[in-house]
């Protein structure tokens, strides 16, 4: 299959998929670290959670709406508000769902994978009668528009860089927020032993609330970035559900390093598989790989040695 | 099998289950509906095949699978290629650029049928495969998972992302599995016209009889030692294996039995509704699958068949009158299922029906032999 092109074609080809699996890696990182702490962390199984995610694209759709109909002047800035709303809103929606189901089911982690599903069914059918059907996209700031050339196959869409440097400053934030801050102590603590962390006063339903919300409401971010780079409809979040659930078990479920590493390898491979096979042999093979591998190591890329 | 065998492989209760089962699906529901109807019926029952392996797998033995639309599909497929075979034979595709192929193969440029649906033209070949190809296919999953300790939500999001392989696999090998169509247009089987109302009944009245021969496996399992090891195995796990088991033998065991099952499900859905697409194997049908059986209760295996029945029923009823409100439904019923009545139609039966007709039981057996005595008393007093 390579013998077709001279080697810069290939050089460039390999630059050009790389590109855009790191786009394709940025919409994972955002939607999977959300995953990672709401699965990895708390052992819940959260299948309404692309749902979460288009949640927060519909806000984003709103918010330009709103923008280029009543202050067309700021337009060039409504991305930041809307990635804030879709924060709130999805977060919101978040501890609701965390106080209405997902609390009575911690014991049984199957039976909040079958509400969470009907959750989510709800939620598309909720989209569909206030949306509709039909995808909706959003019209780009101009500043966000365009491409840098590279070299002369080489293309960079600024869209694309963009949402990689939010998907990066958004995991810098969750491990800061994880790693260092009080509240992440109080919540690996919660993770590695629940009746010890609750004798030593930490209120453990408050944390996982908290903690559901903030993977909910990444969920909502990752929405907000995810309009920049594709149109949005009902049922785009169960699209991408089944590979978020993989990159976050590949990557080892408590470890967001390892949430990080499989994210990139995925889409790596993906998309440069994707350049020499058709897209659904690509997507076959990619997702083979990952349950060949999930076989001969269940714990994933990253497992943390933790004594249960 | 001895008497006393049989009894305590049916008890007195579950027979009685069955049979009032048996009297509803071969008497009354015949007689009572028309033949499109009773075909819509047959076709519910297909999925009560899954909800079946579904109670043994989930149920009893605590392993959830996410991807038994695969195996349903696998079935379905097989016996959809044998029937597209049979209906592509040379005189009715002579049409094609290559006579004697299926059209869609001959409409993606395929001009040989390729070597693995070679066999498919024997009808023996075809039955053998269903149960057997989904079985192996089982049994690789359930080595490398069960053999590993995976299990739980790991082994749910792995069969779910197989169910999501197979169906991009289907959709994307157009030529070779009939893409996003599936295979149509399905005319005899041997000769036999299977699009008549008399066929309908014959399929129908198969798809019964197969189901209650799953349902007396499913049974015999659940009585057998193999049925208390699996929920021994679910509630505790190690101390199964500090007893000297294998742990996870048993569970390959009910997870390729309910692969089985739901072959032989998808297998008479492609017989009685005539076509089989990727709509039926992928990552919804699959959940849905899972619905049916926890509607019914995890726990029962004829619960499973009436939770089959009664979502599908309503599925579409729903559907036909008022189709935005049937994903509302649907999504309640998750929750509701999961929250309010984890044990299903069939929980509910055991707790407010059963004692019930037990008192009205005992009172009427009461009764009887308070006439019995006092008959004998007036006797002696003659």
């Amino acid at each position: 299959m390579f013998a077709d092109y001279s080697t810069s074609e290939l050089m460039s080809i390999f630059a050009m998929q790389g590109f855009a699996g790191l786009i394709l890696f940025s919409v994972f990182v955002l939607m999977a670290l959300g995953l990672a702490i709401i699965f990895g962390q708390m052992g819940v199984i959260n299948m309404a959670h692309g749902e979460f995610m288009i949640l927060g694209a519909y806000v984003t759709y709103l918010t330009s709406n709103v923008f280029s109909e009543y202050m067309p002047s700021m337009f060039g800035s409504y991305f930041f508000i809307a990635m804030i709303l879709a924060f709130i809103a999805a977060g919101a929606l978040g501890m609701f769902v965390e106080w209405a189901l997902i609390r009575h089911l911690y014991k049984r982690p199957l039976d909040t994978l079958l509400a969470t599903w009907g959750l989510s069914l709800i939620l598309q059918q909720i989209y569909r009668s206030v949306f509709g059907a039909r995808e909706v996209g959003v019209t780009l700031p101009d500043w966000l528009m365009g491409s840098f050339q590279l070299s002369e196959i080489v293309e960079v869409p600024i869209n694309g860089i963009f949402v990689m440097t939010l998907a990066i400053g958004i995991s810098l934030a969750v491990a800061a927020l994880m790693y260092k801050s009080r509240w992440g102590i109080q919540v690996r603590s919660v993770v590695q032993n629940r009746p010890m962390a609750g004798a030593v006063g930490i209120n453990t339903s408050k944390v996982d609330r908290l903690t559901f919300g903030l993977g909910c409401g990444i969920a909502g971010v990752a929405g907000s970035a995810f309009t920049m780079i594709g149109s949005t409809g009902p049922t785009s979040g169960q699209l991408y559900i089944v590979d978020t659930f993989l990159v976050v078990v590949f990557g080892g479920a408590a470890s967001l390093l390892g949430t990080i590493a499989s994210a990139f390898t995925i889409s790596q491979a993906q998309s440069t598989m994707e350049f020499f096979l058709s897209g659904s042999m690509a997507k076959v093979l990619t997702l083979l790989f990952v349950v060949v591998i999930l076989m001969l190591r269940p714990q994933g890329l990253f497992s943390l040695k933790v004594r249960r | 099998m001895s008497y006393a065998g049989f009894k305590t492989l049916f008890p007195k209760s579950d027979l009685i289950g069955f049979a009032v089962l048996a009297f509803i699906l071969v008497v009354v529901l015949p007689l009572g509906v028309d033949i499109f109807r009773l075909n819509l019926i047959g076709k519910y029952l297909t999925y009560a095949f899954v909800a079946v392996g579904l109670v043994l797998c989930w149920g009893s033995g605590g392993i959830l699978s996410l991807g038994q639309g695969v195996f349903f599909g696998v079935g379905g497929y097989a016996m959809a290629m044998f029937l597209k075979l049979e209906a592509s034979s040379p005189e009715n595709t002579a049409i094609q650029s290559t006579p004697g192929i299926p059209d869609f193969m001959d409409w993606n440029q395929i001009t040989e049928l390729p070597w693995f649906w070679q066999p498919f033209h024997s009808l023996t070949f075809t039955v053998l495969a269903i149960i057997i190809v989904p079985s192996i296919f089982a049994y690789i999953i359930g080595v490398a998972m069960f053999k590993r300790r995976v299990g739980g939500v790991y082994f749910a999001i792995i069969t779910q992302a197989v169910a999501a392989i197979m169906t991009i696999l289907v959709i994307g090998q157009q030529g070779y599995t009939g893409g996003v169509n599936g295979i149509t247009d399905l005319r005899t089987l041997h000769g036999w016209d299977i699009r008549t109302d008399e066929a309908k009944y014959v399929f129908y009245f198969l798809c019964v009889f197969l189901l209650f021969v799953c349902l007396a496996v499913a049974q015999f399992v659940r009585k057998s030692k193999l049925g208390r090891l699996l929920v021994a195995m679910r509630e505790m796990e190690d101390r199964v294996r500090f007893s000297g088991y294998d742990v996870s033998n048993f569970k390959i065991f009910v997870f390729c039995l309910g692969s089985a099952f739901a072959a032989i499900g998808g297998a008479m859905f492609t017989l009685q509704v005539g076509f089989m697409s990727p709509t039926l194997v992928g990552i919804v049908p699959s959940i849905e699958m899972v619905i049916f059986c926890a509607v019914g209760g995890r726990l029962s295996i004829l619960g499973a068949v009436y939770g089959a029945l009664v979502v599908n029923w309503a599925k579409t009823t729903l559907s036909e009158s008022f189709p935005e409100l049937w994903l509302f439904a649907m999504g309640a019923l998750f929750i509701a299922v999961v929250m309010a009545f984890p044990n299903g139609l069939a929980g509910l039966y055991s707790k407010y029906c059963e004692p019930f007709i037990k008192k009205k039981y005992n009172s009427i057996r009461a009764n009887r032999k308070g006439d019995v005595v006092a008959k004998g008393a007036t006797h002696e007093q003659q």
